[in-house]
């Protein structure tokens, strides 16, 4: 059986029928190949596929492809606007937020909601707000730092 | 010095990261693709009676069912390094097969591959396999491991023991003991730990029948490597009939060095289905198949004079090997720890035995530090216990041992006790660094205050040294080792004055791109964005060794420079050709050759074309610009430094919360500053993690109970705090950037600051050692153990 879902990501709307164990990672990935939100865990810990679903930053590992229909979605891929980018995207490069870059994506998401959410966060605020998003090569110094980055550019 | 090094240039690979469009190798998507699931042991020791695939064979999608019975003649995994018993006798590598026909050793052993149409299809058709097993008593304890009686994880390997080994002078350390006025010791497990690179393991198998031609995508740190085993030790497939690719890689750690069965069983298979094999691990398969770290069950002692001097320090170790050998299990705990035991300290005499032993658990193999941190964690316990046994402060303690400095050159390298060269180092200049950041005899005074309140403020050291870039290769291989640890690059510059430069390192969040352009860049004169930096597949890179143990730019990096220096040689050449005038008249700066005391100048790019359009060109010359280098290091380099933790302990729940972290190292010149510091804020976080967070725990069946990370915690960004990072710089002498490594220095030092900054914490009460990781839970117990008694 499958079942008909229909999605906007990234601005663009897709209509697509999905088996109902379908997790929404895997339709981004295998189905929509946006390949830029990553798979680091089974259990809903790691955060490295965070997206933005209708504005709340959510683990897409943990929501099936079906509870996102109607949804409006943005992943990674949408964040730069006409090759501009995000100043959270920004920020990342800017302060070296990343080395592997596989947990970037997720933790970008993370950062994006805590700034819609919290302007000026201070360092704690961050560490909080990042604490379901695993990072095994930069110890995070570097991720808070690339935030505050970001948070002092939105709010200039 | 250009203008370039020393410059934290942001990263030029960053942009595809932070855009989403990095290619990992779960990202790759092939025509006619399909998926396999990996079967595995749910048991430490088992007799598999009897495999029915038929119900799996018959499920939807399924394309083919593959177990141990199918890969009998395919060899097993092998190991890339031996180390012999102390008697001479031949070190014990039983076959560690790619499915296992008979027995199964661990957990997570890997007993029969499913191949379907969809993920999904794949891993319903594993619930339909029929498998019967015979369970057996296992062991997981290396320490049991040995006992007679114990359980056998190979029946020819008796009492699990791989092999014996031991390093410096027995009878001149007894004496020194013998002698001494003053011994600490310690009893300790390093803990098991499970790397978890964020990225999970991944291959795709592809064989094209038109070409004869196979192509492997794997999450490797070491593509050649990973080829050259493949080809010459498991399938037996001739080497350049196969391309292995290393796309992206989310992150190593050293998980990633080593061969893995499923890399070889995608290869094997995709001819076998005649379509192209993606498998790649969910997180549980990582926890139970990615090669673990650490597992040392060690006594250690020190000999001290009355004046807090070391005299002597003796090491016995027990070193779990897991159930199988990993690719360089046994070169861990000798000599990447055995050797590293002289530390910062101008220790005379040293002795150290280590037992390599099998157990019924996940292959161990280095992970992030391998062997140094296990050395250093020891050290540093050992020179903390005795400075507070002896009433001594824990940095005049040290400073009192510390080797005196020496630059490698004017001073000759230091010998140590156990067999290594040090480079150059200046141990002391990093310590009054760390002091002088952290303010020491204010944060001394705050502890004090704090005492007064019934706080448990805590300072604890660690003053370490690493080795890197392993080399040379005779000296290895003489070791043991079955490889070289030389690196290769290519140089080719283009027509146009663009540069592409190959390397046989590796990255997988290094940041080379960056880095090895910065050195082509200033080298050559020419800007950034006109250099392109390529790695991680072979059919492009000449044979390279890859990255681990904090090589790449060491001896990578010295390679490329090498190469640059031959495209300078050559270009002066051509240059003086066509500017009439003599070579040693030309200089070379800023990408231009000049006539010195003339304004008579070419361009790096007028050369380069000449080069390539060679109709005025010195006579007898090969056309092109182009050089393959493969540099062989004469030596490890030895990155050292002060890394200095202050931590707050809560006496009711026993919760430890680290306050500041300081880290003064020294690796040698540094390219990009941006890229070093990242290094070492990432190092000392996973450090942290050994100290206070991670321990994959066995149950006595040889279930790893930590196996997600529900129940193996790494550190969140709210376990740590920012780091105040800083450098000494002593140029590594021997290779021609003065580089050392930065890789593993904050993971090699952390981890005992940390522990020593809780006891240090504890002290008052009573409290001299505790077990890693030191999780509230174990802290509080300590605690209410001391005021009970």
């Amino acid at each position: 059986m499958e079942i008909p879902i229909k999605v906007t990501v990234n601005g663009e709307v897709y209509e697509h029928r999905v088996e109902p164990r379908m997790l929404l990672v895997t339709f981004l990935r295998e189905v929509l190949g946006l390949t830029g939100t990553h798979v680091g865990c089974d259990t809903s810990s790691c955060g490295a596929c965070t997206i933005l679903m209708d504005g709340k930053a959510v683990k897409s590992c943990t929501l099936l492809a079906v509870q996102a229909d109607g949804a409006e979605l943005l992943t990674m891929e949408g964040l730069a606007r006409n090759g501009e980018l995000h100043p959270i995207q920004e920020g990342f490069w800017r302060e070296h937020g990343l080395q592997c870059g596989f947990c970037t994506p997720g933790m970008i998401m993370a950062a994006y909601q805590l700034l819609e959410e919290n302007a000026s966060p201070d360092e704690k605020e961050i560490r909080r707000a990042l604490e379901g998003n695993y990072c095994r090569c930069t110890g995070y110094h570097n991720i808070v730092k690339s935030v505050q980055y970001a948070a002092k550019k939105i709010n200039r | 010095m250009g203008k370039l090094i020393g410059e934290a240039v942001r990263r030029v690979e960053d942009r595809r990261f932070i855009t989403g469009k990095a290619t990992y190798t779960d990202d790759i998507k092939l025509p006619g693709m399909t998926y396999a699931y990996i079967v595995r042991s749910p048991y430490a020791h088992a007799r598999i009676q009897q495999i029915d695939t038929s119900r799996a064979q018959a499920a939807p999608g399924v394309i083919a069912v593959f177990t141990g019975e199918d890969v009998k003649d395919v060899n097993g995994l092998p190991c890339g390094w031996q180390v012999n018993f102390r008697n001479g006798d031949t070190m014990k590598e039983p076959k560690h097969p790619l499915l296992v026909a008979d027995k199964v050793r661990h957990v997570g052993d890997n007993v029969a591959m499913i191949v379907a149409e969809s993920r999904e299809q794949a891993k319903d058709a594993a619930e339909l396999l029929d498998i019967e097993y015979e369970v057996l008593d296992a062991v997981t304890d290396p320490a049991k491991a040995i006992e007679e009686g114990a359980p056998l994880v190979h029946e020819d390997v008796p009492r699990n023991i791989c092999f014996d080994w031991e390093i410096g002078d027995k009878a001149k350390t007894d004496k020194a003991f013998a002698d001494a006025d003053h011994v600490v010791s310690l009893e300790f497990r390093n803990q098991r730990l499970v790397p978890n690179a964020i990225e999970p393991r991944s291959a795709i198998g592809v064989y094209d029948a038109a070409r004869d031609k196979y192509t492997l995508y794997t999450s490797s740190q070491n593509p050649h490597l990973i080829r050259l085993l493949l080809c010459a030790f498991v399938l037996g497939i001739p080497e350049h009939k196969v391309r292995v690719v290393s796309p992206d890689v989310g992150g190593g750690f050293g998980s990633k060095i080593f061969h893995y069965a499923e890399e070889a069983l995608v290869t094997w298979a995709a001819r076998q289905v005649g379509r192209p094999i993606k498998w790649t691990a969910e997180r549980s398969e990582s926890f139970v198949t990615d090669a673990h770290g650490r597992d040392h069950v060690t006594r250690a002692e020190m000999a001290f004079d009355k004046k807090g001097k070391i005299v002597g320090l003796r090491v016995s170790t027990v070193a779990n090997m897991g159930a199988y050998l990993s690719t360089f299990a046994p070169a861990i705990p000798t000599y990447l720890h055995g050797t590293l035991l002289q530390g910062v300290y101008d220790t005379p005499a040293i002795y150290c035995e280590i037992t390599a032993v099998f157990t019924h658990t996940t292959p161990v193999d280095a992970y992030r530090g391998a062997g140094r941190p296990e050395a250093t964690y020891l050290l540093e316990r050992l020179v903390d216990t005795g400075a507070r046994e002896l009433g001594m402060d824990p940095a005049e303690i040290r400073r009192i041992n510390f080797i005196p400095p020496f630059d490698g050159v004017k001073q000759p390298g230091y010998q140590t006790q156990v067999a290594l060269q040090y480079d150059s180092g200046n141990y002391e200049a990093t310590l009054n660094r760390a002091l002088e950041i952290i303010g020491y005899h204010q944060l001394r005074h705050e502890q004090e205050e704090a005492r007064k309140q019934g706080r448990y403020l805590g300072i604890g050291f660690s003053t370490y040294i690493e080795a890197c870039g392993i080399a040379p290769s005779a000296v290895v291989g003489a070791l043991g080792a079955r490889a070289g640890l030389y690196e290769s690059s290519v140089v080719r510059v283009q027509p146009t004055g663009k540069v592409t430069v190959y390397t046989g390192s590796h990255a997988h969040g290094q940041g080379h791109e960056t880095t090895f352009a910065q050195i082509v860049a200033d080298t050559l004169g020419v800007p950034l964005e006109d250099v392109e930096v390529v790695h991680g597949d072979t059919e492009a890179v000449p044979f390279g060794m890859g990255t681990y143990g904090s090589r790449s730019l060491a001896v990578g990096g010295s390679a490329l420079r090498k190469g640059l220096d031959k495209v300078i040689e050559k270009g002066t050449k051509i240059a003086a050709h066509l500017l009439e005038a003599a070579e040693e008249d030309l200089e070379f700066a800023d990408g231009e050759w000049t006539v010195k005391g003339t304004d008579k100048k070419i361009t790096f790019g007028e050369v380069a074309l000449a080069a390539y359009v060679p109709h005025n060109f010195p006579e007898g010359m090969e056309p092109g610009l182009e050089f393959s280098t493969f540099y062989d290091p004469a030596n490890f380099t030895f990155p050292f430094g002060t890394h200095i933790a202050v931590v707050e302990v809560d006496p009711e729940t026993g919760k430890v919360t680290l306050k500041r972290y300081v880290a003064v190292d020294d690796v040698g010149t540094v390219i990009n500053p941006l890229i070093v510091d990242g290094q070492v804020h990432g190092g000392i976080a996973q450090g942290i993690g050994q100290a206070l967070l991670e321990e994959a725990v066995y149950d006595e069946n040889g279930e790893l109970l930590a196996s997600s990370f529900l129940e193996y915690a790494i550190p969140r960004a709210d376990d740590l705090v920012s780091f105040e990072v800083d450098r000494t710089v002593t140029p590594c002498p021997h290779n021609p950037l003065g580089v050392k490594g930065a890789g593993e220095t904050g993971t090699i030092a952390s981890t005992a600051a940390v522990v020593n900054a809780v006891i240090d914490a504890l002290a008052p009460l009573g409290i001299k050692d505790l077990q890693m990781p030191l999780t509230p839970q174990r802290v509080w117990q300590a605690i209410q153990q001391v005021q009970a008694s």
